[in-house]
């Protein structure tokens, strides 16, 4: 039988590095039944019957955040064989407090001790044996950045596994508390096997007043009045709430603990340099200019000096393949049909979608540099007032950032943030920055009609998207997520260098996913709108793809975008092949309007809009459902097609919404 | 006298800590229980959050929320 180990720890921790240390690169990522928390899954190196769950970064198992509630479930209900508890030895109070929750669970368990070279590098001591004899748990000194006694470390984990190693300890506390505890754990005893629950931490849930705990344990009437009882008298003889009694009891117990087994002469030296460090990245007057600064220098290397060429090549280097493809196909005289699916739809329809994958591995590198470093978190520090407004935090700010260059790797990195809500509100507005796919659109149309606003008409457009998130978020803050906002109470890591294998992983995590997409949802979205705009109703491919079905699904629709200014077919349809890719709208104008030159498309396009039925056409595209490519990501981080759907929903009625108004009161000035 | 009334450079023993719900929870949870030596390192440029040193590590915190943390009289 092979054996189930559980890895858990705070945030920060060095949680990941570990993991990969244990796992190599054999790893496969989900999520958790039911939400969108990531579970990371591995077989550990050497030993493939045994796998390790990477479990989300939390501080306490309490009953609030869809990570606690997983990770307590998975635990409890999921039978490990062993938990993994990795603990930050620079930091250890607060790392033992989620340690003591889970002692309770009555699983075996193992400690880490994290960060043992920059413990003695300081010269602190921290006495292991003491500090395991304290716990009543194996506790194991490792630096996991440098693969330093992670032998040691499995060795202990697989003999309390197979040993089924139960942690000896279970009291921290005395006095009150401790009678309440167990009068309580008495009277739910049987309640909580059934429930399949220790009794113990079972009992210490309900002194803590835990309302999923209560309803798991089915408490009747009676026993809540005993328990409040119970509870009542334990207040009264602590001075302190029930909540607050039980923290205080397991911090007491901890402060202890480390008066015994630690000798802490200094800060570390990473502590002392990420104060030194802050003073600069966190300044009052520089925080900002620098922080934009170096979003600055991200785009550029990412657009300009590396993604963009790179981006170039891949897209000559697909062109090349389609070319010697196309020229296979027609040697092997081929039906015209199945040459146009395999040329105009497969190849050009992937193709152009994965002639993103530079720009979005770039970005994703740049977001690990940023997360691995501890930089996002100071963002979140310096950013968060400006978001707070619309009921998100400051950790949204550069997944929403990243927007403006591609929605695709935004919406994914919206991954780390630690709370659900915040996670598909950032994945719901970040759409509305526009991304850079839209350029070549407001190029096209600014030169036609607004030549010499071009810059304004761009930048307007660019401030009515971060507009419209705004008011978005608003409107979302106070319907859909109302309340239960994840307190902003961020811990602020010390500085690290980031461990390039843990960097190069995520990157090609990340563009495995991306690859995996380009070639299922990507790929037949591709096949849909090239079958609709190569045929007719008859099923007859076209020569033209103004006969075509997409043609005649754009008329069809047309009418519906007269109120907005440009009821025009050609329009509409653009729009529709704009779902494949954004910058598709310019070519689908041309191709329809039948266009030579960019000249030419200029003046067709006078002929099709107003100058102000082109803004009205500008503003819709700015604001209306993304590509594919995102829409697919909204899906997989959504964790479900029906709230991607609604979200696309919502984003193109806003972009109707407000393309209608801007046309309707701009009609009366003009 | 409240913790969100500390300047940067002065610390603090917390006396209570109020609040609701998972804000209470979160705050109990990360070790601002009461007895604890709390230092304001510094406020974010736009004013608003501030940075904790308590217990070993740094911690940023709201003021609307440091404002439900009362500290002990001197």
């Amino acid at each position: 039988m092979g054996l189930l180990i559980a890895l858990a720890g705070n945030q920060n921790c060095g949680k990941t590095t570990l993991f990969n240390c244990l796992t190599g690169s054999n790893q496969h990522v989900g999520n958790f039944p039911g939400v969108t928390v990531e579970r990371k899954e591995g077989r550990i190196l050497g030993h493939k019957d045994v796998s390790l769950v990477d479990l989300p970064g939390i501080y306490s198992l309490s009953p609030y955040t869809a990570e606690e509630v997983v990770t307590r479930d998975m635990l409890v209900h999921d039978h490990p064989d062993a938990i993994l508890n990795i603990v930050d030895g620079t930091n250890l109070e607060r790392n033992l407090y989620l340690t003591l929750q889970m002692m309770e669970l009555r699983v075996p368990m193992v400690v880490a001790l994290n960060m043992m070279d920059e413990v003695a590098a300081s010269g602190n001591v921290i006495h292991v044996e003491k500090l395991s004899e304290h716990l009543g748990i194996p506790v194991i000194p490792i630096a996991a950045s440098k693969g330093e006694g992670v032998s040691d470390l499995l060795q202990a984990v697989l003999d309390v596994a197979q040993n089924h190693r139960i942690p000896e300890k279970l009291d921290f506390c005395t006095g009150e508390v401790h009678r309440a505890i167990h009068s309580i754990a008495h009277l739910v005893e049987d309640q909580a096997e059934s429930a399949g629950y220790p009794a113990r931490f079972a009992a210490t849930k309900l002194v803590e007043g835990d309302d999923p705990m209560t309803k798991a344990l089915q408490i009747t009437e009676g026993q809540q009045h005993i328990l409040d009882h119970i509870v009542q008298e334990m207040e009264e003889a602590v001075g302190m709430d029930r909540e607050a009694a039980l923290a205080d009891m397991r911090y007491q117990y901890i402060e202890r603990v480390c008066k015994d087994c630690v000798v802490k002469h200094q800060e570390t030296r990473e502590q002392v340099r990420s104060e030194k460090i802050d003073r600069i990245l966190t300044h009052k007057i520089w925080g900002i200019p620098i922080f934009l600064g170096i979003m600055l220098v991200i785009f550029w290397l990412t657009f300009s000096v590396i993604g963009g060429p790179l981006q170039g090549l891949l897209e000559e280097g697909i062109g090349w393949l389609t070319d010697q493809l196309s020229n296979l196909l027609i040697q092997a005289n081929i039906s015209p049909w199945l040459h146009s699916l395999l040329i105009d739809g497969v190849c050009a329809g992937v193709g152009s979608v994965l002639s993103f994958l530079p720009l979005i591995v770039l970005l994703f590198f740049f977001l690990s540099l940023l997360e691995d470093s501890g930089y996002m978190a100071r963002v979140a520090f310096v950013m968060d007032k400006l978001l707070r407004k619309i009921g998100l935090s400051g950790r949204s700010f550069v997944p929403m950032l990243i927007g403006f260059g591609c929605s695709v790797p935004a919406i994914m990195a919206a991954r780390t943030l630690s709370s659900d809500r915040d996670r598909k509100m950032t994945i719901i507005l970040t759409p509305f920055m526009s991304c850079s796919a839209k350029l070549p659109i407001y190029g096209m149309i600014t030169a036609a009609f607004f030549p010499h606003q071009g810059a304004l008409v761009m930048i307007s457009l660019y401030l009515l998207g971060v507009l419209v998130a705004v008011l978005s978020g608003l409107l979302l803050k106070n319907t859909l997520f109302k309340g239960n906002s994840v307190p902003f109470v961020l811990e602020l890591p010390a500085y690290r260098l980031p461990a390039p294998r843990s960097v190069l992983l995520h990157m090609w995590e990340k563009a495995k996913d991306f690859i995996h997409r380009a070639f299922t949802i990507i790929f037949v979205a591709s096949l849909v709108i090239w079958f609709l705009q190569s045929f007719n109703w008859q099923l007859n491919l076209v020569a033209d793809s103004s006969e075509s079905i997409l043609a005649s699904i754009g008329s069809v629709i047309a009418p519906l975008f007269a109120p907005l200014g440009f009821g025009d077919w050609r329009a509409s349809t653009a729009l529709i092949t704009g779902l494949s890719a954004k910058e598709t709208v310019v070519s689908t104008l041309t191709v329809l309007t039948g266009a030579g030159s960019d000249l030419q498309l200029s003046s067709i396009l006078q002929t099709m809009f107003t100058p102000l039925s082109a803004l009205s056409f500008l503003v819709f595209t700015v604001l209306y459902m993304p590509c594919v490519a995102a829409f697919a990501a909204t899906r997989r981080e959504m964790g479900s097609m029906k709230s991607a759907l609604a979200t696309a929903l919502y984003q193109t009625t806003a972009a109707y919404l407000v393309a209608l108004v801007i046309y309707q009161v701009g009609s009366l000035f003009f | 006298m409240t913790l969100d009334q500390l300047k940067p450079g002065q610390a603090g023993v917390i006396a209570t800590v109020g609040g609701e719900g998972a804000l209470r929870r979160r705050l109990l949870d990360m070790g601002l229980t009461p007895n604890t030596k709390v230092l304001v390192r510094k406020v974010a440029p736009m004013g608003d959050p501030m940075e904790l040193f308590l217990r070993g590590y740094v911690l940023t915190l709201r003021s609307e929320d440091a404002a439900k943390i009362g500290l002990k009289e001197e």
